[in-house]
C-alpha cells in the first residue's frame, strides 16, 4: 500500500511528465489557451496513460525482456527482443488510441464530443509513449504498480495543463513585452512553475530507509493542499477573467 | 547556388530562422529541452533527428501515393521507430555512455511532433527531392536551437564546453574564478532550458517584428 502511495505523489509531483521530465510538450504548448479544452485534453491523456501502461508493461514482461519468452518452452528462453520494444509500444499506443475512440465514439457520444477530436492528437504525444518507456527503464515490479504509474503521471500532466492554461487566460489581460506574447511568456511562465515543483523533490526523502508512516501521512496532506490551493487559485483566475470580462464590455 | 535552385535552397534556410521548427513552429519541444544540459548530449540528439529525418522524408515522400488517408499515421509510425531503433542500437553500440544520458530521449524521437509534422505537412506531397531538403532543413533549424542552448546551460551551468573547461578551475581558483566568478548551478536543472528557450524566441522576435504573435 505504501509503495503505492509513495509512487503515486512520486509520478505526479516530483517526476510531473511536464516540469521535470519535459513529456508532452507539444501539445501542452498548443492546446493550452482555454480551460475547458485543457481539461479535454488532460482527460484523455490520464485514461489512455491509464490504459496503455500496464499493457505495455505485459508486452514488457512477457515478450520483450532478456528471457521474457522463457513462458513458450526452454529453447526460447535465450532470446532478448528489448530493440523492438519502440516499435511494439508505439504499435500499442497507435491501435488502442483507435479502439478507444471507436468504443467511446459508440457507447458515449457525449464524452466523444468532449474528448474525441484530442483522442488522435494523444497517439503521437511524447507523454504517452514517454510513460511506457520511463516505466521499462525504471523496472516498475508488478501491473498494479504500472497501473498507478500511468494514472497519476497522467493527473500529473492534467495539473500541469490545467494551471497553465488558467495563467494563459489570464495574461491576456497582462501588458507582457510584445516579442514575448504569445509563446516566448509561456515558455518562461513554465520554466518558473518548473522551478516551483522542484521543491517538491524533499518530499519523499526516505529512499535508503524504508519510509515511516507518520511521513506519508504528512506527504499525502501536503499534497493534498497543494491540489486543493491550485484548485482555488484556478477559481480565483476564473472569477477574476469574468470580473474582466464584464468591465471591458 | 548552382547545386540548388534558390527554391530548393529556401527549403534549408527558411526553417533556420524565419519559419524555426521550435520556436515557430513551436514542434519537437519536448527532447529538445530535456537533455540540453551538456553539449555533446545536443549534437549527438541533433545529428539523430538529421538522420531520422532526412531518411524519414525520403521514405514517406516515396510511399506517398500508396499509403491509404486513413492509416497513414500509423505507417509514418512504423517508418518513424524503424528509422529510430537503428539510431538506438548504433548509439548503444559506439556511445554507450551517451545513450545512457539520452535514456529514453532517444525513443521518443519518434514522437517528436516535427518528424510527424514534416511527414503530414511536406512529405506526404512532395517529391523525394524536395522532400529530403525540406527534413534537413528542419532538422538543422532543431539543430541550431538545440546547440545554442546546450552551449548557454553548459557554459553558464558548469564552465565547460563538450566536458573541456573553459573558465578556469572553479577548484583552484584560476581564470575567471580568481576575480570571484561562481557556476550557475540554477542553469543545470531542467526548467532552466525552459526559461532559455523562452529568451531565444524574445531576442528572435525583437529582430524580426513581423514574427510577433497578435496576443
Amino acid at each position: 500500500m505504501l509503495e503505492h502511495l509513495e509512487l503515486f505523489f512520486r509520478s505526479i509531483f516530483i517526476d510531473n511528465m511536464v516540469f521535470a521530465v519535459f513529456l508532452g510538450m507539444c501539445s501542452y504548448l498548443a492546446v493550452s489557451k482555454k480551460v475547458s479544452t485543457a481539461v479535454g485534453l488532460g482527460a484523455a491523456v490520464i485514461f489512455v496513460l491509464g490504459v496503455t501502461v500496464p499493457l505495455n508493461w505485459l508486452l514488457d514482461q512477457y515478450l520483450l525482456q532478456d528471457g521474457a519468452l522463457a513462458w513458450l518452452g526452454p529453447e526460447y528462453a535465450d532470446y532478448d527482443l528489448g530493440f523492438l520494444s519502440f516499435i511494439l509500444f508505439i504499435a500499442t499506443i497507435a491501435t488502442m488510441v483507435q479502439l478507444v475512440e471507436i468504443v467511446v465514439e459508440k457507447f458515449s457520444p457525449a464524452l466523444y464530443n468532449s474528448l474525441g477530436i484530442f483522442l488522435p492528437l494523444i497517439a503521437v504525444n511524447c507523454a504517452i509513449l514517454g510513460g511506457s518507456l520511463f516505466m521499462q527503464t525504471r523496472e516498475i515490479p508488478n501491473l498494479g504498480l504500472a497501473l498507478n504509474y500511468g494514472l497519476s503521471s497522467g493527473i500529473g500532466w492534467f495539473l500541469a495543463i490545467l494551471a497553465i492554461a488558467a495563467i494563459r487566460e489570464k495574461i491576456r489581460y497582462s501588458n507582457v513585452p510584445a516579442p514575448l506574447r504569445g509563446l516566448g511568456i509561456t515558455f518562461i511562465i513554465t520554466g518558473l512553475m518548473g522551478i516551483g515543483f522542484q521543491s517538491f523533490g524533499g518530499m519523499l526523502t526516505g529512499d535508503n530507509e524504508p519510509p515511516e508512516p507518520t511521513e506519508a501521512t504528512t506527504a499525502k496532506t501536503d499534497s493534498k493542499e497543494e491540489e486543493k490551493e491550485i484548485k482555488r487559485e484556478i477559481e480565483d483566475e476564473k472569477r477574476t477573467v469574468s470580473y474582466n470580462d464584464v468591465i471591458n464590455k | 547556388m548552382a547545386l540548388l535552385s534558390k527554391k530548393d535552397a529556401n527549403l534549408i534556410l527558411d526553417p533556420l530562422a524565419d519559419n524555426n521548427p521550435i520556436t515557430i513552429q513551436v514542434l519537437g519541444i519536448c527532447s529538445a529541452l530535456a537533455i540540453t544540459a551538456e553539449l555533446k548530449a545536443s549534437v549527438v540528439m541533433a545529428l539523430s533527428v538529421l538522420f531520422v529525418m532526412g531518411v524519414g522524408n525520403v521514405v514517406i515522400s516515396l510511399l506517398r501515393n500508396v499509403i491509404p488517408s486513413k492509416i497513414r499515421i500509423i505507417v509514418q509510425l512504423v517508418v518513424v521507430a524503424t528509422l529510430v531503433i537503428v539510431v538506438d542500437q548504433v548509439l548503444k553500440a559506439f556511445a554507450y555512455e551517451l545513450s545512457k544520458t539520452l535514456s529514453v530521449f532517444v525513443g521518443l524521437i519518434i514522437t517528436n511532433c516535427i518528424i510527424m509534422g514534416r511527414f503530414e505537412a511536406f512529405a506526404l506531397g512532395n517529391g523525394l527531392w524536395r522532400s529530403f531538403l525540406d527534413g534537413i532543413g528542419n532538422a538543422l533549424g532543431y539543430g541550431v536551437i538545440l546547440i545554442i542552448v546546450g552551449f548557454f546551460r553548459e557554459l553558464l551551468g558548469s564552465g565547460t564546453l563538450f566536458g573541456i573547461p573553459v573558465l578556469g578551475d572553479p577548484v583552484a581558483k584560476t581564470g575567471l574564478y580568481s576575480i570571484g566568478y561562481e557556476n550557475n548551478g540554477f542553469m543545470i536543472i531542467p526548467p532552466a532550458a525552459l526559461i532559455v528557450v523562452g529568451i531565444i524566441i524574445w531576442v528572435q522576435r525583437s529582430r524580426n517584428r513581423a514574427l510577433i504573435e497578435e496576443a
